[in-house]
């Protein structure tokens, strides 16, 4: 697997329920496209994250599929909405089978 | 042989479709959104992708998507080795259809967001972004 994969989100510590946040994520992640190639001139094999998912107390808020063309360090910003106290998960899935995963707590203010 | 008028009409159609040919957007990204809409016809409108104009850096071009009532979204680059980006598919806890994320291009292209509405039917928008720099390596 990749070495120093580190994923990072960003969401708020409260939110009234029902409200929107803006979540931010993102992965160290090298995400090699599979098109470059080396000083021999082999190809790199194609190592990236080809999924990603977002979770708030098992319901889905986003499904994201990966494609070669999403940049290093996969970076996503979205919204969901916080109808109650609770817990989101985010999921990252790895070409070799790896799977990387966060967890951050919100709460009703 | 004799050739008659309508055989001659078939074979200047015929050039004049070879000639046409290169001048058809390309071919994979076509393949790719139909793949994803599964030949079903796309509107235009009802997607904002907001992309920059000129992009120094292709390796991470700064996008955007957004389609009020979508299910998922699809992004292509027509202009690189593979057209598929990028898929979102929004759950019930998305607040809005809109997600925001990095991209490589491999040089100036379009870039192209296909919408899954909820009834059904699919929308698109594209831009152009001009890339100093291209993405792809090399």
């Amino acid at each position: 697997m990749a070495s120093g994969v580190k994923p990072r989100v960003k969401v708020p510590k409260t939110a009234a329920a029902g409200e929107a946040v803006t979540i931010k994520s993102l992965i160290s992640h090298k995400m090699e496209s599979g098109q470059r190639k080396d000083k021999e001139g082999n190809v790199i094999p194609r190592s990236i994250i080809n999924r990603f998912t977002c979770e708030f107390n098992g319901q889905m808020v986003i499904d994201v599929t990966l494609e070669p063309a999403i940049s290093t360090n996969p970076y996503f910003q979205f919204e969901a909405t916080v109808p109650e106290a609770g817990e989101f998960v985010f999921t990252w899935y790895d070409d070799d089978g790896s799977v990387y995963d966060t967890k951050k707590k919100i709460e009703i203010a | 042989m004799e050739i008659s008028r309508r055989e001659t009409l078939a074979l200047c159609l015929g050039a004049a479709v070879l000639t046409m040919m290169p001048f058809r957007a390309n071919a994979a990204v076509e393949d790719a959104i139909s793949a994803f809409t599964g030949g079903a016809d796309v509107a235009e409108g009802g997607v904002t992708l907001t992309a920059p104009e000129i992009a120094e850096n292709g390796n991470t071009v700064p996008i955007e998507v957004s389609a009020p009532g979508a299910v998922s979204i699809a992004v292509f680059a027509a202009g690189n080795p593979t057209p598929g980006v990028a898929t979102f598919n929004f759950g019930p806890l998305a607040a809005s259809q809109s997600a925001a994320t990095r991209i490589r291009l491999a040089g100036t292209q379009d870039v192209i967001a296909v919408a899954k509405m909820a009834d059904g039917s699919f929308a698109k928008a594209s831009a152009t972004v001009k890339v100093t720099i291209g993405g792809c390596g090399g």
